[in-house]
């Protein structure tokens, strides 16, 4: 990782003299929505510099790097296919993509949300003494949770090289909105607990207990259709599974990169089994969308609540 | 708001609520529900002034008048509680060098992050790198983590991203008793360079020096209570006056001599000391003395102590300056850091302080006169232009000081 990396977006400038338009910049305990969401913008750039420092940061003085980033994921995927795959025998065949394709987005969102709770707190150095929207730290989590995605992702492809197992490439776009979702909603979480976390600083612990519970109501270990739907769909419950915004980002991922809903499973006999639900692309791609609006809507709801709490951070902390 | 205005602080109150042990963890505050009581502190309370563009502006005031609460809020560390401030055009703050900075990376990353946080795009601190790097002195070492820096170096990559980024206003907290001399001086005319490209540059001090030195006018602060905006001269003496009244605030029971019971306490004994008139070489009030150049000095203070005070300091400022440029300190000296300290008899009573020699080549002086505690733990009394008197010199040598030489010739 270079700092000196091209990067789009620069204004262009005579060389020598540096040129800025005019911005003018209100400090008062009252700053709108829209007037925070354009100040965030406006700082973009100190975005990139917050995620490549922390990265930079985390894993300065270590020999591996960003290689420790996917030892842990994949440790946790390794246990998983131990257990449930070769211990408990679940028969799902090619299990390890099966668990790698619903883990991919589910650490994205749980290290973004745990990193941007504790941001705040973290670097109260920053917040005390140089001013800029205090929203770019728990962004800049959420991003360097994702540059972790990135190289998760990558691991990801090495194992469907070398098993030789394809995604649904007709669907791969589907990642995208999936993406995004996780992203807005991760965000949207990580600045309001991040605020809230100056106050009360059990929510970072609190927040750890939740995100585990969080993963086991998240259809990543087990399949949803097999598992949850028979015994909840009778009473109509099913939309209360689907409450939870990570299930439809999951099945998405699950759906495209496993590819195959209805498998033969390699127990005696190889009985058929649905494992991910069959919908068509529509289903995922409606299911998303409405995950993305939910999540745009929270978005604005915690930056209400952080700019509430702001007022506050340089004393409190 | 106007044009021409570069900071508008409007109607601005900052209120702290002090707790008394608030928790921070949910269970202490379950517990403690309902019984944390707390104080609220109103730090700054209806501040309203605006700084034009182009102007240097000073603040001024003694600890806790609410004046680096008003910096922060006017760089948006803090909020303010009502009211709001208006900046136009990109503010740069240094209110702590080097804050901002991540202690793992090198002083490049720093530079890039910092400049980020200022509100650069990458392409504009490319332009501005090797600025900083040249003005921090710091070409050898840029590569190096910032943690292996000597605190002075930290400080000089910091007042250099702040300086070198050119933001249309620079606020500035007392931080330029940082570096050496040298570097102190280089930050000084980088400010003075400021001015001259007509950028804004609001400045805090308690070194009524460095206000006169570099300020068009200044706000002096009392209380969270602007007390007055002025140019800088008036506004120090309005400042000096404030101390005097918070002394008057802090010690009204304090009698400085508890074992003379005799001691008449009908005035203040924190003004116990009052200065009525300071004569140079025997100047009457309303002419202005001559003194010619290696002629010695001879100040006499009058004063009047309603009481007897022990371990009494005088103090004296020698400025250059006939009120058309800025005032140049010549010499201050506060003769209890010279372990001069004197006990003073109640009444009418007159020190005189000497000086063998005057070096100093023509111009205008004027003279600041004070009395204080030891330390300046409490100021009696101040004198701002106590006298003004013109130097003449009779030699034919160039320059601001008369020294004199002699040259022999060593010939083998």
């Amino acid at each position: 990782m270079s700092i000196d990396a091209d990067k789009p977006g620069g204004t262009p400038s005579s060389p020598g003299v540096v040129e800025r338009k005019k911005v003018s910049r209100v400090v008062s305990a009252k700053t709108s929505v829209p007037q925070r969401i354009v100040a965030i913008w406006a700082s973009r750039e100190l975005l990139g510099h917050l995620v490549r420092s922390s990265i930079k940061v985390k894993y300065k003085n270590s020999a591996l790097g960003l290689i420790w980033s996917m030892v842990s994921p994949a440790m946790t995927l390794i246990i998983f296919w131990l257990v449930f795959g070769v211990v408990l025998h679940n028969a799902i065949p090619n299990f390890v993509i099966y668990l790698f394709s619903g883990l991919l987005f589910f650490n994205f969102f749980q290290t973004g949300v745990q990193m941007a709770t504790g941001t705040i707190v973290d670097n109260a150095g920053l917040v005390k003494k140089v001013s800029f929207p205090r929203e770019i730290l728990c962004l800049a989590a959420v991003g360097t949770s994702g540059v972790f995605l990135f190289f998760q992702a990558i691991v990801m492809v090495i194992f469907l090289v070398v098993l030789q197992y394809a995604p649904d490439w007709g669907l791969l776009w589907l990642l995208i909105p999936a993406f995004l979702a996780t992203a807005i909603f991760s965000s949207a979480l990580g600045i309001a607990l991040a605020a809230v976390n100056v106050y009360l600083r059990d929510t970072k612990h609190l927040i750890e207990v939740v995100l585990t519970a969080w993963f086991w109501g998240t259809p990543i270990v087990y399949s949803f259709v097999n598992t949850i739907y028979p015994h909840i769909s009778h009473h109509g419950l099913t939309w209360i599974y689907m409450l939870n915004p990570m299930s439809p980002v999951v099945l998405t991922t699950q759906r495209v990169i496993y590819a195959h809903p209805i498998v033969h499973l390699t127990s005696p006999g190889a009985p058929l089994m649905e494992l991910l639900p069959s919908w068509g692309w529509g289903t995922y791609l409606w299911m998303d969308m409405i995950v993305i609006s939910v999540s745009s809507i929270l978005l604005w709801i915690s930056l209400v609540i952080f700019g509430r709490l702001e007022g506050n951070f340089a004393e409190t902390l | 708001m106007a044009d021409g205005v570069a900071v508008s602080v409007e109607d601005v109150s900052k209120r702290f609520r002090l707790y008394q042990d608030r928790g921070t963890s949910l269970k202490e505050r379950l517990v403690k529900r309902g019984k944390t009581r707390y104080e609220d502190l109103w730090a700054l309370k209806h501040i309203s002034f605006e700084v034009g563009e182009g102007e240097t502006v000073g603040i001024i005031g003694h600890n806790g008048s609410g004046k680096s609460t008003l910096l922060k809020s006017i760089c948006g560390v803090l909020q303010p509680s009502e009211g709001q401030i208006v900046v136009n055009g990109t503010i740069a703050g240094l209110l702590e060098l080097g804050a901002g900075f991540q202690h793992e990376l090198s002083g490049r990353d720093n530079i890039y992050l910092n400049g980020s946080m200022l509100g650069l795009s990458k392409k504009e601190i490319d332009d501005i790198f090797d600025d900083i790097v040249e003005f921090a002195e710091l070409e050898k070492f840029i590569d190096n983590q910032v943690k292996f820096y000597s605190s002075g170096m930290y400080v000089r990559l910091g007042f250099a991203v702040a300086v070198n980024v050119n933001p249309d206003v620079l606020v500035i907290d007392e931080v330029l008793a940082v570096g050496d001399e040298r570097f102190q001086r280089k930050c000084i005319n980088r400010i003075r360079e400021f001015q001259d490209q007509g950028r804004t540059i609001i400045f805090v001090s308690h070194a009524a020096a460095q206000v006169r030195a570099i300020c068009d006018r200044a706000v002096v602060l009392d209380q969270g209570k602007i007390i007055t905006v002025a140019n800088p001269g008036e506004a120090i003496r309005v400042f000096r006056d404030s101390l005097l009244a918070v002394e008057d605030r802090v010690n009204p029971q304090q009698v400085p001599n508890q074992d003379d019971q005799a001691l008449p306490s009908s005035t203040n004994p924190a003004r116990s000391v009052r200065i009525d008139q300071v004569r140079v070489n025997g100047s009457i009030p309303g002419v202005q003395p001559v003194i010619t150049t290696g002629e010695p000095i001879k100040i006499d203070i009058d004063y009047h102590a309603t009481s007897a005070v022990e371990n009494a300091a005088f103090t004296f400022e020698i400025y250059a300056g006939d009120g058309s440029t800025e005032p140049v300190l010549v010499v201050r000296c506060a003769s209890d850091e010279e372990g001069l300290v004197f006990d003073l008899n109640e009444g009418y009573n007159t020190a005189l302080i000497t000086l063998p020699t005057w070096p100093m080549t023509d111009g205008s002086y004027f003279l600041n006169v004070g009395v204080a505690t030891r330390n300046e733990g409490m100021m009696f009394d101040w004198k701002e232009k106590a006298v003004m008197f013109e130097t003449v010199y009779s030699g034919r040598n160039e320059g601001m000081l008369s020294l004199p030489y002699e040259i022999v010739l060593r010939e083998q």
